[in-house]
């Protein structure tokens, strides 16, 4: 009886016959793709992209210099210079992030007192030049300056897990 | 104005209407196979529920002539150690043959170039010899992967072509003939494919074999033999390959058609099926047969070597040959042969 | 000069042409490949007699499966052809002789066609309405049966001997056995068990 059954299942090919419907029916399902430039994909509020250097909503910029960042980074990705300003504050002279050895580990984010160095949403900051990926405290603040909205409303919906 | 053409066209020199007809034959199966790359991408894609090229002009559909301007873009390669004249002569004449078959295949009623008696043994020639183009390139590369690949597929080419030989002879033994439209005119009662139908399918299994499609490309083997016989093409020389297998994939589907579904023959002779002239008939049954190549594709994985000769040596040799006898004898029973 | 004649000298030429080239290459695979275009050419000889069924059963046989096979062989044996040629001159006298007795012999039988018409070879010239397809069926089994199934016997005989030359069983090779493979069913090699902890099995 077993070899019959099996001279039928190979002589009409039902195995095969099968396999085929199976991958013609899913030529019908909607798609897993998309089409990424132009459609993307849901991202988290934690993501950890592209590195800014956030301002109060008067214009100052966050960072005191504590250098806590600089401190935690476990790639030694980030350089800091400071010393007081004509009004006596403490700010950064200098606020380098070597994009190329960070690790995106997110730890400087974590250390901040006053959430100034963030790690934003942007995930598409690829350069043609090795030297164009050493960010300084200019293109930091203006990353800062262009992604605020959203950076300000991801820290408001991390918030309540902290 | 249609009889004003009819005159214009008698009057033109003979060598001007033949090159007008070969033209008019090759620039659409380029075309076509243009579109067979983009649908076999398409439908691929939808398969694996991917979307499949969509970027270059609308949907996507200009995609292949990007990809055909990229390779004219390139550089052609010959490797050091290569024999250069048989290196550069393996892909031209791989495309030449797939080329020259189509002469005979009818596309509707008198619409053939070359309506000779012995249609089906010119196609058999043709695609015989197409296993030497596979086999010079995978000698002349002078590469271990091109070389295995080249003998792989010599072998089931060879091997393959037998099991199709005897489905043809079926197949002529209801028509009488070997003359292609009078296997076409043979099935205005039933198309071949319900009562052979068994033949239908091991032709186009070694149909499969014999383009060197999925899921008998072992020559080609991505994955064993990075790309078999034609590892070391690049450019244009690729281009030829390429379009070579391509076509004779289309030509196997025209084969399919004219055997088996009888080709510009619409399904039944009534109303709202004989409106569309018969070359439409005969491409959407090539699209038809041309889909079930890639829907294969998507399907089946590769066959291991030994496999593939078991297959092509062990069950269909001996089961086309069985038909063979099977066919003749019902044929001569019940008085059905056909008579000249 | 039709364009005929012109086609004949055309395949004639190359067909002499590639038949020297197929003695004098010195790369034994360029040897094949112009055998192949001598066949070629001589299938296209054939076509313009009007035979074109022995033209493309010459291109099927010859050039697609015998020739394939040429060229498998030459490809794969690493053979020294200058040293098979080492022998050429000695070889030489036997070789014109030979050869002059097949040249003899072929110019006799078609002079002989030609002075008595129906000699020597037998001549049957096809009815004008019969395919030559048709017209070699209809010789070859009505006629020539005999001869025709007893060369097919010939053929038979030639293939199952070098199969068995060839065949060779070695002992301890484990051979894939494709029907058991697929009649192997999970309850009869799988078998769950409970397991008592710290008992084994």
């Amino acid at each position: 009886m077993a070899l019959l059954d099996r001279t039928a299942r190979g002589l009409f090919l039902t195995e095969l016959v099968k396999g085929m419907a199976l991958t013609f029916s899913y030529m019908f399902r909607p798609r897993a793709t998309i089409n990424y430039p132009y459609e993307r994909g849901p991202i988290s509020p934690r993501f950890r992209g592209e590195h800014a250097l956030r301002r109060y909503p008067n214009g100052e910029e966050r960072c005191i210099a504590c250098k806590l960042c600089e401190a935690v980074c476990p790639a030694l990705a980030i350089t800091i210079e400071a010393e007081p300003r004509e009004d006596g504050s403490r700010r950064t002279t200098r606020y380098d992030i070597d994009m190329t050895k960070c690790i995106y580990c997110g730890l400087c984010q974590e250390a901040c007192p006053v959430d100034a160095i963030v790690e934003g949403p942007n995930l598409e900051f690829a350069t043609e030049t090795r030297e164009e990926l050493f960010y300084n405290k200019e293109k930091l603040l203006s990353n800062g300056d262009r992604w605020e909205a959203q950076l300000a409303s991801n820290i408001a919906a991390d918030a309540p897990y902290r | 104005m249609g009889e004003y053409l009819t005159s214009l066209w008698g009057d033109l020199p003979v060598v001007v209407r033949i090159v007008a007809a070969i033209l008019a034959i090759v620039v659409p199966l380029l075309v076509g196979m243009a579109m067979l790359t983009y649908m076999e991408r398409k439908v691929l894609g939808a398969m694996q529920l991917r979307q499949g090229p969509a970027l270059v002009g609308p949907f996507g559909l200009l995609q292949p002539f990007a990809d055909g301007l990229k390779l004219l873009a390139k550089e052609t390669i010959i490797p050091s150690g290569a024999n250069r004249m048989v290196f550069l002569a393996a892909p031209m004449l791989t495309f030449l043959l797939a080329l020259v078959a189509w002469a005979v295949i009818p596309f509707g009623e008198g619409l053939v170039l070359a309506n000779i008696n012995v249609g089906v043994l010119y196609l058999f020639a043709i695609s015989s010899l197409g296993v030497y183009g596979i086999i010079m390139a995978g000698w002349a590369s002078n590469s271990k992967y091109s070389f295995l690949g080249g003998l792989r597929s010599a072998a089931q080419m060879v091997s393959y072509e037998v099991s199709i030989g005897l489905v043809i002879i079926t197949v002529l033994l209801c028509v009488g003939s070997l003359n292609l439209s009078k296997i076409v005119e043979a099935q205005r009662t039933v198309w071949f494919c319900i009562p052979l139908f068994p033949m239908f399918v091991v032709f186009f299994v070694s149909a499969l074999a014999e383009t060197n499609r999925a899921p008998f490309d072992l020559p080609e083997g991505e994955s064993e033999l990075s790309g078999g016989f034609f590892v070391e093409y690049s450019s244009m020389s690729f281009a030829m390959f390429f379009l070579g297998e391509y076509i004779n994939m289309i030509l196997m589907s025209a084969l399919t058609s004219v055997l088996f579904l009888g080709g510009w023959l619409p399904p039944l002779d009534i109303a709202p099926f004989n409106w569309l002239p018969g070359p439409i008939w005969f491409i959407l049954k090539i699209v038809l047969v041309l889909f079930f190549f890639i829907w294969v594709r998507a399907t089946l994985p590769r066959y291991r070597y030994d496999q593939l000769m078991r297959l092509g040596w062990k069950v269909f040799l001996p089961f086309s040959l069985i038909w063979v006898v099977l066919t003749a004898g019902v044929l001569v029973y019940f008085d059905l042969l056909p008579t000249t | 000069m039709t364009l005929t004649a012109l086609a004949f000298y055309a395949f004639a030429t190359i067909l002499l042409a590639s038949a020297v080239r197929v003695i004098t290459a010195k790369n034994p695979v360029h040897s094949v490949l112009f055998l192949i275009l001598a066949f070629f050419n001589a299938a296209g000889l054939f076509v313009l007699i009007g035979a074109e069924f022995v033209a493309f059963i010459l291109v099927i046989v010859y050039v697609g499966a015998v020739a394939v096979l040429f060229l498998f062989v030459v490809m794969m044996l690493d053979i020294d052809f200058q040293q098979l040629r080492s022998g050429f001159l000695q070889n030489l006298p036997v070789g014109i002789i030979v050869g002059l007795i097949l040249a003899v012999e072929l110019v006799a039988l078609v002079a002989l066609h030609y002075v008595q018409p129906g000699a020597g070879v037998a001549t049957a010239a096809p009815a004008a309405a019969v395919s030559n397809t048709e017209a070699i069926g209809r010789v070859l089994y009505t006629d020539y049966v005999y001869a025709f199934q007893a060369s097919g016997l010939i053929l038979l005989v030639a293939m199952i001997g070098a199969i068995v030359l060839t065949l060779r069983h070695r002992a301890g090779v484990r051979r894939q056995q494709i029907a058991q493979q697929l009649d192997r069913k999970r309850s009869d090699v799988v078998a769950i068990r409970k397991v008592p902890t710290r008992g084994g099995v």
